[in-house]
């Protein structure tokens, strides 16, 4: 019965959209509102429904016997709801009416809300309907087996069960922004008060995209066991570059909202992140991807997808082209002004995306040209790995992190840099000081010194620019300073952390395999293992292999136990890794095969991943930062006030910030 | 600064950026790019005539797996049923890369015509085998009328 109510609540959704978006994009007002609250709340009880025949097992829904089993503990059983194809669409069409939700309880009322709501309203209708008619989560079984065929045992992991919620919010959260954009075009005003009510939707979803990100590459370092925490796969590309897409848009927005500038790019980036979730969510979903992601294969709906991306971005742009040419030109100013610089910032994020679209689209096109018999098949299938990522995207990183301190420091308009970069020469010595030294300690790699120096002039450059901001008051005021303030400081720096991290794990990272026998140690990196054999041990709904591995280091001596599992049902195994952390880095231990033809013999890896948190941490930072920012946007409800406080007023420059041109 | 000016001065940063980035990529396809081959292939053009990465993808031959002399390498024989090619891998190979089913190997050829392998790929669940282990069983199945060997079935 559940299922059938589910089914039943899923439409009465679709109905409430519909009604949403017609009365959104007409009359607007009270009722529109009333039904993008309903649509939610449908929704939402639809997934409950769903959630609930997952946790009571009811093997009577073709959903429930794909992907569940009676000996998945609760949490994978919840879980297991949205890690299937159809589960995760249903979870997709909720967050989608939910921010329609959000929007109509808390936004402003007015003629910008209801657009919003009404294209937000088409877009639910859209997901509805590829829901209910392509992919139902709720088909029943006419004769239910007795259990079912249990989750993928890769996907049963804490961060992976949160990590499609996390990435869904910021896929999801684009479609709000396209909505504004939208709104924004058929109303014909894209001002700064559009730019400002739009900045903290950009921002959430920019946030939690950043989260679901890491929490898949935290995922695949240690549940995959191969210690690589990304891999320039097209799945983990596909969510990269809506995100390369949001961050120029966060930063574009400033512009917008502040000075009024760069109205139709802002918006055509807002178009563009959006339209990149889609594509995204069509390589995953479509089949033309084999991996972890790809579960559904099935390319009648990867079309179905298509087209819909297609008709959203087509409209998208074809209102953007007949509206662009109303949208107001802003102020002018100086190549090298903050406007110069975050232009700069926008041109290197969105050349980035395009360079990982390139490498990402180039082997699907050719395999399709092959397969339509244009090219020969030799040249068509062809795949392109992680150097080419990383030596176009590395100068484009590194680019970004250079100019990002003076970004911070240069004031609107007109800036000098020569007393910018004289202000900053403390960073840039601390900065060539750090990188020459972890080159000493790393071999000399060149890639390893760039990214130490642009990692660590980063960081110490937003901490000057965060200790000037105090003025006079010194440290105390430091505490005082606005959130949006903290909230870039804080991102930015986790930009830093997040290079230094992600070159120097790179560039230095060791592994080495060794074949054990009980008794028998290896020694790696100043730590001693000392291999004293494998036992069997039983899991909830796998049986385990498990090695105990006695780790000394300076004197001191622990435990680690790194398993292989083995899951029964899905005749899978997956690989259990022993990670002890340590100040600088990961000793990482994963037990590897048995040796042929020696029965007691096991393959240990054993690497060492240095600064691998900061990593995470750095990514953590940079969504925290986010975050903030938005924290401190809903908080700040009043209209625009003239933006140049006299914390903004930059050191060794003499413009006077008079005459803001878009004020009015 | 005049509007013109001001436009042009972004046109010209936009074009200087987009050209260095296609030269970087064109640089980077170069290195980074690799092409599939099934075992037929290499047989029938010599393990030698490929000087870049390429990918293979086929079945683990049954009993071919073992760990060399000091245990600390994995080599085993990737077959389309035809044709077979070596294969050596220093690390521990993912999970499902088990004799008799679907794999997919990228690295370079040494001197003796055996791939050194600097990624093994293997399907990520019991549905469905890797697109290129399928495509290299299809082509040579083309011309022998069968799709399965050992116990790897292709389907």
């Amino acid at each position: 019965m559940i299922a059938e109510l589910g089914h039943l609540l899923a439409f009465l959704a679709l109905a409430a959209a519909a009604g949403q978006s017609v009365l959104g994009l007409t009359t607007g007002g009270e009722a529109a509102r009333r039904l993008a609250v309903a649509a939610a709340m449908f929704t939402a009880l639809s997934m409950l429904t769903l959630i609930i025949s997952f946790v009571r097992l009811d093997f009577s829904v073709a959903l429930v016997v794909a992907h569940s089993h009676s000996q998945k503990p609760l949490l994978y059983r919840i879980a297991g709801a949205w890690g299937n194809h159809e589960g995760s669409m249903l979870l997709w069409c909720v967050i989608m009416a939910g921010y329609g939700a959000v929007a109509a309880l808390f936004m402003r009322a007015g003629k910008l809300r209801d657009r919003a709501l009404g294209v937000q309203g088409l877009l639910t209708v859209g997901s509805f309907l590829y829901l209910l008619f392509v992919s139902s989560p709720f088909t029943r079984l006419i004769d239910p087996p007795f259990d079912g065929k249990g989750l993928n045992p890769l996907l049963q992991d804490p961060a992976v069960a949160l990590h499609p919620p996390f990435l869904y919010l910021g896929y999801v959260g684009m479609s709000f922004v396209f909505s504004m954009a939208a709104a924004g075009l058929i109303n014909g005003n894209i001002d700064r008060e559009w730019a400002r009510r739009t900045r903290p939707w950009a921002l959430g979803a920019w946030s939690f995209l950043t989260v679901g990100i890491a929490l898949g590459a935290i995922w695949a370092y240690y549940e995959l066991g191969w210690g690589g925490w990304w891999f320039w796969d097209p799945v983990e590309n596909a969510s990269f570059m809506p995100w390369l897409v949001a961050a120029a848009l966060v930063h574009s927005l400033i512009v917008t909202e502040k000075r009024g500038g760069m109205a139709s790019w802002t918006v055509f980036l807002a178009v563009l992140a959006f339209c990149l979730s889609l594509l995204g969510t069509f390589l995953v979903r479509s089949g033309v991807l084999t991996s972890v992601h790809a579960f559904a294969v099935d390319p009648a709906r990867g079309t179905i997808l298509l087209v819909g991306l297609g008709i959203a971005g087509g409209a998208a742009l074809a209102l953007f082209a007949w509206r662009a040419p109303t949208l107001k030109a802003g102020p002018e100013f100086d190549p090298v002004s903050r406007e110069g610089a975050l232009v700069l910032n926008n041109l290197f994020l969105s050349v980035s995306a395009a360079l990982v679209l390139v490498g990402t689209v180039t082997p699907m096109v050719l395999q399709w040209l092959g397969d339509a018999q244009m090219i020969s098949p030799e040249a068509a299938s062809m795949s392109i790995g992680e150097p080419y990522f990383q030596l176009t995207l590395a100068p484009m990183v590194a680019f970004l992190l250079l100019f990002m301190p003076l970004a911070q420091a240069a004031p609107w308009r007109k800036a000098e840099v020569k007393p910018l970069l004289k202000w900053l020469l403390p960073s840039a010595i601390v900065a060539i000081v750090a990188a020459l030294g972890a080159m000493a300690l790393g071999g000399w790699g060149v890639f390893l010194g760039y990214g130490v120096l642009v990692g660590v002039w980063a960081i110490f450059g937003v901490g000057q620019d965060l200790l000037r901001r105090t003025g006079e008051g010194g440290f105390k005021r430091l505490l005082k300073l606005p959130l949006t303030v903290w909230g870039m400081a804080i991102a930015h720096m986790g930009m830093g952390l997040f290079v230094i991290g992600a070159t120097v794990e790179t560039a230095a990272r060791t592994e080495q395999t060794f074949p054990l026998a009980p008794g028998q140690s290896a020694e790696m990196s100043g730590w001693k293992f000392e291999f004293q054999g494998v036992k069997i041990v039983d899991g909830p709904n796998y049986i385990a292999t498990r090695a105990d591995i006695l780790a000394t280091h300076d004197g001191r001596t622990e435990l680690l136990q790194p398993e292989q599992r083995s899951y029964p049902v899905s005749e899978m195994g997956t690989t259990e890794v022993a990670i002890r952390k340590t100040l600088g880095g990961d000793m990482y231990v994963a037990l590897g095969d048995q040796l042929r033809d020696q029965q007691n013999v096991w393959r240990l890896r054993i690497a060492h991943h240095p600064l691998i948190d900061w990593v995470f941490g750095g990514a953590g930072l940079i969504a925290l930062g986010g975050f903030m920012s938005l924290v401190a946007r809903l908080r700040r409800r009043a209209p625009i006030a003239p933006e140049v406080s006299p914390a903004e007023a930059t050191p060794g420059t003499t413009v006077p910030e008079a005459g803001l041109g878009a004020s009015a | 600064m005049r509007k013109r000016s001001q436009r042009l001065w972004f046109i010209g940063a936009a074009s200087v950026l987009m050209v260095g980035a296609l030269a970087l990529g064109v640089i980077g396809f170069s290195g980074a790019v690799a092409f599939f081959q099934s075992p037929s292939d290499i047989a029938a053009k010599g393990a030698e005539s490929f000087k870049q990465n390429v990918r293979i993808g086929g079945l683990i031959e049954v009993g071919s797996q073992s760990h060399g002399e000091n245990g600390k390498l994995l080599t085993f024989r990737i077959t389309d049923c035809k044709h077979t090619v070596p294969v050596v891998f220093d690390g521990i190979p993912p999970d499902m890369v088990v004799e008799g089913k679907g794999v997919v190997a990228e690295g370079k050829f040494d001197a003796d015509g055996t791939l050194v392998a600097s990624r093994v790929l293997a399907k990520h669940d019991e549905n469905y085998m890797p697109k290129e282990a399928y495509d290299s069983l299809k082509r040579a199945a083309a011309s022998e009328g069968t799709m399965t060997c050992g116990d790897g079935a292709a389907t």
